[in-house]
């Protein structure tokens, strides 16, 4: 409950500045603290949580025996292995069976492990049939962290925001914008919209984080879509901006048709989308249980290794179920038990693999969208274009995190081949990020690409069978990520351009920003004492490198990810120390820059402190064992402890245990490689930036084709324009033209055809109808004035009138009576 | 023949002079009506004809005259023949009536035609069309 308060609080928020926003205080300039009260208000929620939870289900270092014991195949047992590793330190820790909820004094049980994790139904929308749309939870040590991580650098950055966006609390002049006329655009300030906006985000985001299953993830999904694209077009005057909130979300959009198809896919053979299993009250007041997603695909009897569930198998098997239906059309009952007992061999022969390929793989597309990967990822840099609170709370910490996070929450379902095909993709992402992110000069550039690069390194470990180490890296690179972002955003403020190549030595001027930003980039290349200690980016990189390292072994055809990854690290290495030394270090290039430097507002340097102090130690495990690592071990799916091995795409893939990555030869070996590739690129840069020793336009002379390819972003824009944006606008031409050239015609003819019988019918009107009238007029006027002239006043006429008259009368008189006489 | 004497008249005057019996007859009504006819005709001739508003007060003159003859006719026993209904003493009273109300009308015409030449000096009745339409 404390959790759905949490998550309802920014939505509060949202609907309190929507309606009330511009009269809070001048210009609004309270919303803010309404936003950020109320994000602080789910932070402290979050942690109340936490604790909660804590205290119900304490974190512990759970045992590690020394030796990669037999490892399961599908069906098998596990052969007494806890889940779960402190990562960091090699040392053994001792078995603490005293407290913790998992022992291992039995010998072969966790097989069965299960998670710890409540999952129930708020409100329920739609019921029909099998499908039932509801709003409802599922909570475990994943998602109780995911809310402490969300609302705490949410938090950050509402009180950042609220010190950044302090120019849109008055009119404001936008000098990107030039009207027509000539000017630049003045505009009244939007102060208060932005943190609806950021409060309808968070509410958004937590939606997502809390869902209890698919439909519910797949509405909070397109919402946060929404709120990227408002905050992303903040500045919506800018065509850049309006277009870059566009890009954002239609690329979304592209994720979603992906998405979509998962959906029906699971949807379809499974009937549920809920995640975990849901009790419903049947008749007769019975208890029914109707299984979720993780227990079709890993049932408990089969010890939660992963199988095609029954429903996918009997859709795929249509031809025979229907054979079988008719065989026994007079006994159905026979039928039904027919279809039970062969459903194994059906699986045996591999019906429905496919649809669980791509129900996996349609999911992983959302989060392709969504999390910016290869080939989606266009829309990430130009989402730089919205201000820096939202490049760093949505699009470095949140909502891009959110694809990984329905990755690391769907993990149950994904197939071996599924994890394959998201270990390529990550890895393709992240060298491609890497190598453009190396010759980029905007800031806020850089560090985008570094997102995309780093969203690659979680795609590729989760995809490699690293869930710990996936999200464990995820939550890190949250917090850091941020503070890089924030910290870009001081020096963007202090001197009012993006540019790298104007900035230089600002370190002395602006120490409290030169200092947190360092702490950010030693630990995204995960620096740290081999062996001892380090900062949190050490750990979970060490992590990824340890099971992609064992991956490899395991799957040797497939050893290039290894490669990629630590790769990837040297890259990573080396752009960011080149950021830093471009901006921070050596003598400035541009002085009219450097004179204005000056360092940040303490509003805006206090998070920035706080997320570097958070930076530091969110990876260490404290003695007694409360560490993330261990905290995301309670959330561990079922059945994942074991290695796995299937797949039929590509040949037999193994995805070894996570926890035979620690284990001593493989997790030196990747503890080495990481350092090394971490010293060498941090070498390379300051030998290129700091010393000044090799001159980057020289090397970038040397290699030019090269560096135009990365330059230019390896023309993804321009290929995605050529293929997709041109024909559109063709067809949109043809439309148009279409309709101007024939529909409007026809109408057009149409009015001329009405225009003439109008003119036909006045002219009856006037010649026949008025004539008419006019000519009736005309006699009764001739015929007054003939009469007339019987009045001619004159005496002895009107005598005459009257003798005659009479004497007539008489006449007439008398020959009617003379007739009646007769008669 | 028991039907009104008026009728009986018209009946017997229109006859009459359709068959040009009346010369050679002993004297009836019907010699009288034709004298009444005739001093009408005369009268509205002369009402008609003349131009002087005197002229045509005498023409109602006649013509009053004329009715009154009529009457007188038919008041009369002896012009009828033996057993025939008249009007009697009532005829002669009708006649006294009419003299007297062609008095009166006399005077109310004659106060009108001196209004008239008090207004546009003349009697001549064509000069009287303010009524023209």
């Amino acid at each position: 409950m404390l959790l759905g308060l949490a998550w309802l609080a920014p939505l509060v928020s949202f609907v309190a500045i929507l309606f009330f926003g511009p009269r809070m205080g001048p210009h609004g300039r309270n919303a803010a603290w309404v936003a950020t009260a109320a994000i602080a208000t789910s932070l402290v929620l979050s942690l109340a949580a936490l604790g909660t939870w804590l205290v119900a289900h304490p974190v512990t270092a759970p045992v590690h025996d020394a030796h990669a014991a037999a490892v399961g195949h599908d069906a098998g047992h596990d052969a007494g292995h806890d889940a779960g590793h402190d990562a960091g330190h090699d040392a053994v820790a001792p078995s603490s069976a005293d407290h913790g909820t998992h022992h291992e004094s039995h010998g072969d049980h966790h097989a069965g492990r299960r998670p710890v994790a409540y999952a129930g139904d708020w409100y329920t929308l739609y019921h029909g049939g099998a499908l039932t749309l509801s709003i409802g939870w599922y909570i475990d040590a994943l998602t109780v962290l995911m809310f402490v991580v969300v609302t705490f650098i949410a938090t950050c950055i509402h009180v950042y925001a609220s010190g950044y966006m302090h120019d849109e609390l008055h009119d404001v002049t936008d000098h990107e914008v030039h009207l027509s006329s000539g000017g630049h655009l003045h505009r009244p300030g939007r102060f208060s919209r932005f943190f609806q906006a950021l409060s309808l985000f968070c509410f958004s985001m937590l939606g997502i984080v809390i869902a209890g299953n698919l439909a519910m993830v797949f509405i909070f999904w397109e919402l946060v879509g929404i709120c990227s694209w408002f905050l992303i077009g903040f500045y919506y005057e800018r065509k850049t901006a309006s277009t870059a909130a566009n890009k954002a979300f239609i690329v979304n959009r592209v994720g979603d048709f992906g998405m979509l198809i998962g959906l029906m896919a699971l949807w379809g053979a499974l009937g549920t989308l809920h995640f975990a299993d849901t009790t419903v009250a049947g008749p007769g007041d019975v208890a029914i249980t109707r299984p979720g997603l993780f227990s079709l695909v890993r049932p408990a009897a089969s010890g939660h290794a992963l199988q095609v569930p029954d429903g996918m198998v009997k859709f795929a098997a249509a031809d025979e179920v229907a054979l079988i239906v008719v065989d026994h059309a007079e006994r159905p009952h026979d039928g039904v038990s027919e279809i039970a007992s062969r459903i194994d061999e059906w699986r045996d022969m591999g019906y429905g693999r496919w649809l669980l390929f791509i129900a996996g793989v349609g999911i992983f597309c959302g989060c392709v969208g969504k999390s910016a990967q290869f080939p989606l990822f266009v829309w990430l840099p130009d989402a730089m274009e919205g201000p820096t609170p939202v490049s760093a709370l949505v699009h470095s910490a949140t909502m891009v995190a959110a694809g990984v996070y329905l990755v690391g929450r769907f993990y149950p379902v994904l197939t071996p081949d599924v994890l394959l095909v998201i270990a390529v993709v990550g890895g393709i992402t992240l060298f491609i990020a890497a190598t453009i992110a190396l010759v980029a000069n905007d800031i806020k550039r850089v560090l985008a690409y570094s997102t995309v690069s780093q969203l690659g390194y979680m795609m590729l470990a989760l995809g490699v069978g690293g869930w710990s180490a996936g999200l464990f890296h995820l939550v890190t690179h949250a917090f850091f990520k941020s503070l890089l972002f924030l910290c870009s955003g001081s020096v963007i403020h202090a001197c009012h351009t993006n540019d790298m190549r104007k900035m230089g030595g600002l370190a002395k001027v602006m120490p409290w920003t030169a200092g947190t930003m360092l702490v950010g980039c030693l630990a995204i290349i995960g620096a740290g004492v081999p062996f001892v200690v380090g900062l949190s980016g050490y750990y979970s990189k060490d992590a990824i490198l340890a099971q992609a390292l064992s991956y490899s072994q395991a799957n040797p055809s497939w050893s290039i990810l290894y490669y990629a990854v630590a790769g990837g690290a040297f890259l990573t290495a080396f752009y960011m120390f080149r950021l830093w030394f471009m901006t921070f270090a050596g003598t400035p290039r541009d002085h009219h820059v450097a004179d204005h430097a000056h360092e940040s507002p303490a509003v805006m340097v206090a998070p920035l402190a706080v997320l570097a102090v958070l930076a530091v130690v969110a990876g260490w495990t404290l003695p007694g064992g409360f560490g993330l690592a261990n905290l995301l071990e309670q959330a561990r799916p079922a059945g994942t402890e074991a290695s796995a091995t299937g797949g039929f795409l590509f040949g037999t893939l193994t995805v070894p245990a996570e926890h035979e990555s620690h284990a001593g030869a493989i997790h030196f070996m990747a503890t080495m490689t990481a350092f090394t590739t971490a010293a060498a690129g941090v070498l390379l840069a300051a030998v290129m930036y700091l010393w000044r020793i090799v001159s980057p336009t020289v090397v970038a002379g040397i290699f030019r084709p090269i560096y135009t390819l990365f330059a230019s972003r390896w023309y993804f824009d321009e290929i995605y324009h050529a293929i997709f944006v041109l024909p559109v606008l063709g067809i949109a031409h043809l439309a148009s033209g279409f309709d101007r050239g024939i529909i409007d015609r026809i109408i057009s003819g149409v009015a001329w055809t009405a225009r003439q019988m109008a003119g036909i019918d006045s002219w009856i009107d006037r010649t026949l109808v008025d004539g008419l009238v006019d000519a009736t007029a005309a006699a009764t006027w001739t015929a007054g004035l003939e009469l007339k002239k019987l009045q001619t006043g004159r005496l002895r006429q009107y005598v005459m009138f009257i003798v005659v008259g009479t004497v007539a009368i008489f006449v007439l008189a008398s020959m009617l009576f003379r007739a009646t006489l007769a008669g | 023949m028991n039907h009104f004497p008026f009728v009986d008249g018209m009946q017997s005057a229109m006859g009459a002079v359709l068959a040009v019996g009346l010369i050679d007859s002993p004297v009836s009504v019907a010699h009288y009506l034709v004298v009444g006819a005739v001093l009408f005709t005369a009268g509205v001739v002369c009402m008609t004809v003349k131009r002087n508003a005197l002229g045509v007060l005498m023409g109602i003159e006649l013509v009053l005259n004329g009715a009154n003859v009529n009457f007188v006719a038919f008041s009369s026993p002896y012009l009828r023949g033996e057993g025939a209904v008249s009007l009697g003493l009532d005829g002669q009273v009708i006649a006294l009536f009419v003299i007297l109300l062609a008095a009166a009308e006399a005077a109310v015409a004659l106060a009108i035609t001196l209004n008239f030449y008090n207004n546009h000096a003349t009697v001549d009745i064509d000069r009287a069309d303010d009524l023209k339409g």
